[in-house]
């Protein structure tokens, strides 16, 4: 292997990459905005629910019940109902997701202490939520309780929950890092997935293949300088991740760097089999999304849980690269993990690079047809 | 052959692509030095010829050397002893003219010591001096080919391939081309060159016709004009060319158009020209001018194709 020649190699593709906008922009721009987008759009969160309240008491301690669900950030009453009727109404449209009725002798009973009613309609079309909206009410309406009787409540058991790596349990620090492994998987195999199909459809591989380049030189010498675009997006996605979304990386920053540069490697490398397979830009890119994007999306353990999946789907997820770096990242950003806690994630990553370069390696043929 | 090293030597070299034999059995020797012509019309295996021997197409059959090289088993040796330009003269054309010549010297190994010596002599080559800094995509055909060829000779390469250098390029950079050509050749360098334009093989040492992958002749131009136009041409100058040549054929005499002319094919060229006018005026057609003229390759190039 001659570095003279791979150096030319790197220095013609990346004076291509600059003077070809829709190379600067698939390079730059569509990892920010994808991340841009995602991090906004995904939210697990349930915050401001909408409600619609309908209080046929009308007493003091009702208006303060209402007043209690508009002060927390969870519920939003849009609403204050004339009729039952309209509570239905709201919801059917979807304009509220939850109805709440105060009977008209709801002061009248907890003045004579009597347990009180309060009637809760949710819209249980998103389950998850639903759930969450009946968690919320109950333990609202617990607080008040407490509050009104006067009497602090002493039960039998107390629990005090301590919520490590992610304290306020906000979900957007959990689906950022693994977001940016998604994109990052994404963008590795589109990037260098045209690069060796461009030159078949050019008609410059004839020209290439009939010179003593070698193999490795050719494939090191177009991954260059994706390689380095690919660092600098590394480093645009970890620094929206904490600037803008507010996520804590904890960990190591070298130790981030040494993982990412293996696994763009892997990336890099998997973009290139594509191309070499292909021969069309237009196919290989294609190709490379959906077998990046939708294994990395749905089997990395990103969004969905990989314990919660079927037994194969479960095996499956060995084969995703991506899977390995979420963990590893979500590890890095909120755990603060070392090496020690890496180490196996970060292996399956090595073996992943090691196996797709040598493929690319073995599958590129200095020959036409 | 002699002693004498041949820079290409092959035997039976055969490529077919299914069931279609693009390439079939042919043998070649090109000497040292030489300037070696494959001519043929699009489609007659040209390119299939000159990629097998540079090591880009694997040959179903046949051995043979390149540079000293095996064909089969180090082809990458060859691909550094040989210059080679395809048809697209496939340079990037999102890149300078001086950026295509530094990447094809890095590829090249060019010794730092003799970088910019051979970029200046590429440049100036080309004719494009002071001009390094043009995008490649918008230089005029004729530079874009020498730049081309300065690009595939950078390294030196004792054997240059050349496949249809001059297609699409004007008639005056093609003279300018066939110039260069001599010159390297002049000073050592082997050059086998593909082209279609008949009108060329006379620039070349020796030449090899090919039609439907096989080689039907081979020898110097003018070997070649002695040895397969044992029959005289006759050019024959009429108003109603077409009614001429029917008439002709109809009396067993082989003709074919070039331009406004038409060129018949006899025995005897003495007897021949009044025969023909009798027959002709027998029919009406008036006879401006009729004579005997040198075969040109064009014409031993049909006579062999319909002979064939």
């Amino acid at each position: 292997m001659k570095f003279i020649r791979l150096k030319a190699i790197a220095k013609k593709e990346l004076l291509q990459i600059i003077r070809d906008p829709l190379s600067l922009a698939m390079g730059f721009l569509m990892p920010v905005l994808l991340l841009f987008i995602f991090g906004y759009a995904i939210s697990l969160d349930v915050d401001d629910l909408t409600t619609i309240v309908h209080d046929l008491d009308r007493s003091s301690l009702s208006r303060e019940l209402v007043a209690d669900l508009t002060a927390s950030r969870y519920f939003k009453v849009v609403r204050s109902a004339g009729s039952p009727r309209e509570i239905e109404e709201y919801l059917d449209a979807g304009r509220a997701r939850l109805g709440l009725m105060i009977p008209g002798d709801f002061s009248r009973d907890i003045r004579a202490g009597r347990a009180a009613q309060l009637q809760v309609v949710v819209d249980g079309s998103d389950s998850n939520t639903a759930t969450i909206a009946l968690g919320y009410i109950a333990a609202l309406s617990e607080i008040y309780a407490r509050r009104i009787s006067g009497v602090p409540l002493v039960p039998l058991i107390e629990v005090r929950p301590r919520v490590w790596y992610n304290p306020e349990l906000k979900s957007r620090n959990f689906i950022v890092p693994g977001l940016i492994a998604v994109i990052m998987m994404v963008i590795a195999a589109l990037l260098t997935s045209l690069c060796i199909a461009r030159e078949w459809e050019r008609g410059t591989m004839e020209q290439l293949i009939a010179t003593p380049v070698t193999t490795p030189e050719l494939i090191l010498g177009k991954m260059a300088p994706y390689f380095l675009i690919g660092f600098i997006d590394m480093g645009l996605s970890i620094t929206m991740a904490t600037m803008l979304f507010g996520v804590p990386f904890k960990g190591s920053l070298f130790l981030l760097g040494i993982i990412s540069a293996v696994f763009l490697f892997g990336g890099l490398s998997f973009g290139i089999i594509i191309s070499i397979v292909t021969k069309s830009q237009l196919v290989s890119s294609q190709i490379s999304v959906v077998a990046t994007y939708l294994p990395a999306f749905l089997l990395s353990g990103f969004m969905f849980s990989i314990s919660n999946m079927a037994r194969p789907l479960q095996i499956m997820t060995r084969i995703v690269p991506a899977r390995y770096f979420v963990a590893i990242l979500k590890g890095l950003f909120l755990k603060g993990s070392t090496m020690r806690f890496l180490i196996v994630d970060a292996t399956f990553l090595l073996i992943f690079a090691i196996v797709t370069f040598t493929v690319a390696n073995r599958k590129f043929v200095k020959r036409i047809g | 052959m002699s002693a004498e090293k041949l820079a290409v030597d092959v035997e039976g070299l055969t490529r077919t692509f299914g069931d279609f034999v693009a390439v079939d059995h042919i043998n070649l020797a090109v000497r040292q030095g030489e300037i070696y012509g494959f001519l043929g019309p699009n489609g007659a295996g040209k390119s299939t010829t000159i990629r097998m021997l540079c090591g880009l197409l694997m040959p179903s059959r046949g051995k043979g050397t390149v540079s000293g090289f095996d064909i089969i088993t180090m082809s990458e040796e060859i691909k550094k002893n040989i210059g080679y330009m395809s048809q697209k003269f496939s340079l990037y054309d999102d890149l300078t003219v001086e950026e295509n010549i530094d990447f094809f010297s890095g590829i090249y190994n060019v010794p730092a010591s003799r970088k910019r010596e051979r970029k200046a002599w590429a440049l100036s080559m080309a004719g494009l001096e002071n001009k390094q800094e043009l995008v490649s995509r918008t230089l005029p055909g004729g530079y874009k080919q020498r730049l081309a060829l300065g690009c595939a000779i950078l390294h030196e390469p004792p054997i240059l391939f050349l496949d249809e250098p001059t297609s699409g390029v004007d008639p005056l950079s093609r003279r300018a081309f066939w110039k260069l050509i001599y010159e390297m050749s002049q000073s050592g360098t082997t050059i086998f060159v593909t082209t279609h334009y008949m009108d060329e093989a006379d620039y070349c040492d020796r030449l090899a016709l090919i039609y439907r992958g096989a080689i039907i002749a081979e020898g110097t131009p003018n070997e070649l004009r002695r040895k397969y136009m044992a029959r005289e041409v006759l050019e024959i100058e009429s108003d109603r060319l077409g009614d001429a040549m029917g008439v002709l054929e109809r009396n067993g005499i082989e003709s074919a158009i070039f331009g406004s002319l038409l060129h018949a094919t006899v025995e005897g060229g003495g007897q021949a020209i009044p025969r023909i006018r009798e027959l002709l005026g027998g029919e009406g057609i008036a006879v401006n001018r009729i004579e005997r003229i040198e075969p040109s390759l064009e014409d031993v190039f049909v006579t062999l194709i319909e002979t064939s």
